[in-house]
């Protein structure tokens, strides 16, 4: 038997009221499970069980208020026990399966009829497709892994048995209600054909954001294909020297950045937003540059980005990223951004098209930079060239606009002239 | 040392359900340990909600009253009464391990009555505590609430604070079961937005709870 205690919730808490019990006085509860409920001042705390077994007597009744420490409920232990030394040797943390002589709660019901039935222990996903593949019925095949868990060496030795005639597949019990017609496959055993799992809350933000922005702007796209050899030049004699000198690499987005913050400032529409029925133009030019992240996305915003040369620039992608993957932005850093860049084509991608940053009215796409044979002067040369995809808001910018504001982002590459970086 | 990091959400107006929803899941990684501690910064739309062991007798109008006023009613698991909430309140959701901070929930309290009363004086509000009664008070009328679940010492809900709601809004209520006035920044002449109560309500909740606040990187998404 173990007491179960009113618990020590802090210093200046000396009494508790239990508020509600979870389980009733003969229920199985598992080590950690939540078992009742106390509520302090203003504050309500699930207590879960310190120990696995059934509930035994319940002391202390729903709305009594008690002392710290007090005892609230007895917990006979005697499945927790058993189970004790099996789950020290089992090299999984969760507790082996307890062995047969303690009246275990029902095994779990198979979601879906079924021939096949799942064995108590956790089975590994390479013995489930094995058995899968093999039709294998578990009850058959003795388990001589921890806690008499079934293991690939155990279905091996099943399968090498002569008597291992595979189970028929559409053999379902005839006491099974409704079982499907024959024509049906039957549920592989043990494998659901889904999983479900809710959405973290940064998908749900990030789902919300692209409709709302599909839903709020005219989205249009145009690609303009740009010779950007002579960038690639001065990066690829720059690069070491770079390198050393700053001790990071130097990419083409910064060259990108730089280019999109001249054209910004000579077609400031595209640097604006629409609020209700006004235009609202940004003096700053603060260009947000997405970072992929593993399970979503950030556009942390360089700031007057148009101040900055391309050392600045590619310093601020540098420190930016690495601190939106340790997450480590602050939340102006995040913000207040007024275009957008993203750079897909490190991923390898040719031509995309983004999707706007609310409230923003347009954002760049940068394809992957290829070596492409391309005819000058009816002559075939080989020069290094990208798409640059330009997402826009029909609502507020034309597509003579969207063409000249590329156009111009590709000149400044084309023509890149700064020598000095 | 570093100090430890907090993540801030603002999330603008949002439902109480999909904030619910959104605290559970961070709840689970928190407990995990796949997140650091959270902040959740919102505005409902008008909503009454009743904590676990409220009474509903405090309630003074019928559902159905408050359905035809478009408020939308909540059975929640938090500690406390009754409150309403709704735009011009700001309301602050931490998501905190307190086994990493103070193992105490006395002390988790009074820090966020602390953050309300420091982000107050910012706005010439003298606030205070009032013995016996949680929460934040200025002269008698109460202007921040408090309400908390706790499950292996993660938090979740939080604190409410009345920048400028729609004051008549407390009267289809007994707010927190107390028949005592409640009371706003706007009603004591503050003309102050919410956006720069919520930026004192970060700056103040780093400071009490020793955390480096940063921005969640699920605010600005493409």
């Amino acid at each position: 038997m173990t007491d179960v205690v009113m618990p020590q919730m802090g210093e200046s808490i000396v009494e508790g009221t239990l508020t509600k019990w979870l389980k009733k006085p003969g229920d199985r509860v598992e080590r950690d499970e939540p078992l009742f409920e106390i509520s302090t001042d203003k504050v309500d705390t699930e207590i879960p069980s310190p120990v696995a077994g059934t509930l035994g007597e319940i002391l202390v009744t729903e709305g009594t208020t008690v002392g710290i420490n007090t005892v609230v409920a007895r917990i006979s232990d005697g499945g927790a026990v058993a189970a004790a030394p099996a789950a020290v040797e089992a090299p999984s943390s969760k507790p082996a399966a307890p062995p047969a002589s303690v009246p275990a709660s029902a095994p779990p019901l198979a979601a879906a009829p079924s021939s096949i039935e799942e064995p108590a222990g956790p089975l590994s996903p390479l013995v489930r497709k094995m058995a899968r593949e093999n039709n294998i019925d578990f009850a058959r095949v003795k388990g001589t892994g921890a806690g008499g868990r079934i293991t690939k060496q155990d279905v091996e030795a099943y399968l090498a048995q002569p008597s291992a005639a595979p189970i028929a597949p559409i053999a379902a019990p005839v006491s099974v209600p409704a079982a499907p017609p024959a024509f049906v496959p039957l549920p592989a055993a043990g494998q659901a054909k889904i999983r479900v799992e809710p959405l973290s809350a940064m998908r749900a933000k990030i789902a919300h954001h692209m409709v709302f922005s599909q839903a709020t702007s005219a989205h249009v796209t145009t690609v303009h294909k740009v010779d950007i050899t002579k960038v690639a030049r001065m990066r690829e004699r720059s690069k070491a020297d770079f390198q050393s000198r700053y001790g990071m690499s130097l990419t083409y987005l910064p060259f990108v950045t730089r280019a999109a913050a001249e054209a910004l400032r000579a077609f400031p529409l595209l640097n604006a937003s629409i609020d209700g029925g006004s235009i609202i133009y940004h003096n700053e030019v603060n260009i947000g540059i997405a970072v992929a992240l593993e399970n979503g996305l950030i556009v942390p915003v360089i700031r007057n980005a148009d101040e900055k040369n391309v050392v600045g620039l590619q310093r601020s992608i540098v420190d930016l990223s690495t601190r939106a993957r340790s997450r480590q932005l602050k939340p102006d850093e995040v913000n207040g951004g007024t275009f957008s860049i993203s750079n897909f084509g490190g991923f390898g991608s040719v031509i995309a098209t983004p999707v706007i940053n609310q409230p923003q009215v347009a954002i760049l796409g940068v394809g992957a930079v290829e070596k492409t044979p391309v005819v000058i002067d009816d002559a075939i040369a080989i020069r290094s060239v990208c798409y640059l995809s330009l997402s826009f808001d029909h609502r507020l910018i034309d597509g003579a606009l969207a063409d000249q504001f590329t156009a111009k982002v590709k000149a400044v590459l084309e023509g890149w002239s700064e020598q000095v970086l | 040392m570093t100090r430890p990091a907090c993540e801030v959400h603002d999330l603008g107006r949002t439902g109480y359900g999909e904030a619910f929803a959104m605290q559970r899941d961070l709840v689970e990684r928190r407990k995990a340990g796949l997140i650091p501690d959270q902040l959740l910064l919102l505005e409902h739309p008008h909503t009454i909600t009743l904590g676990r062991n409220g009474h509903i007798e405090n309630l003074l109008a019928s559902e159905e009253a408050l359905r035809s006023a478009g408020i939308a009613f909540h059975e929640t698991d938090r500690g406390g009464d009754i409150t309403y909430h709704g735009p011009g309140q700001i309301v602050g959701y931490p998501i905190m391990d307190l086994k990493q901070w103070k193992r105490d929930v006395g002390a988790f309290v009074r820090g966020m009555e602390e953050v309300m009363i420091s982000a107050l004086s910012e706005f010439d509000i003298a606030a205070a505590r009032v013995p016996g009664c949680t929460g934040v008070w200025v002269e008698g009328r109460k202007i921040g609430a408090i309400g908390v679940h706790l499950s292996r010492w993660v938090s979740s809900h939080g604190f409410a604070l009345n920048v400028n709601p729609g004051m008549s809004y407390f009267e289809y209520i007994v707010p927190c079961g107390l028949q005592k006035p409640v009371t706003s920044m706007e009603q004591l002449g503050s003309k102050a937005e919410t956006a720069a109560v919520r930026a004192a309500l970060t700056l103040h909740f780093g400071k009490v709870f020793g955390c480096e606040m940063v921005q969640a990187v699920l605010e600005t998404v493409i």
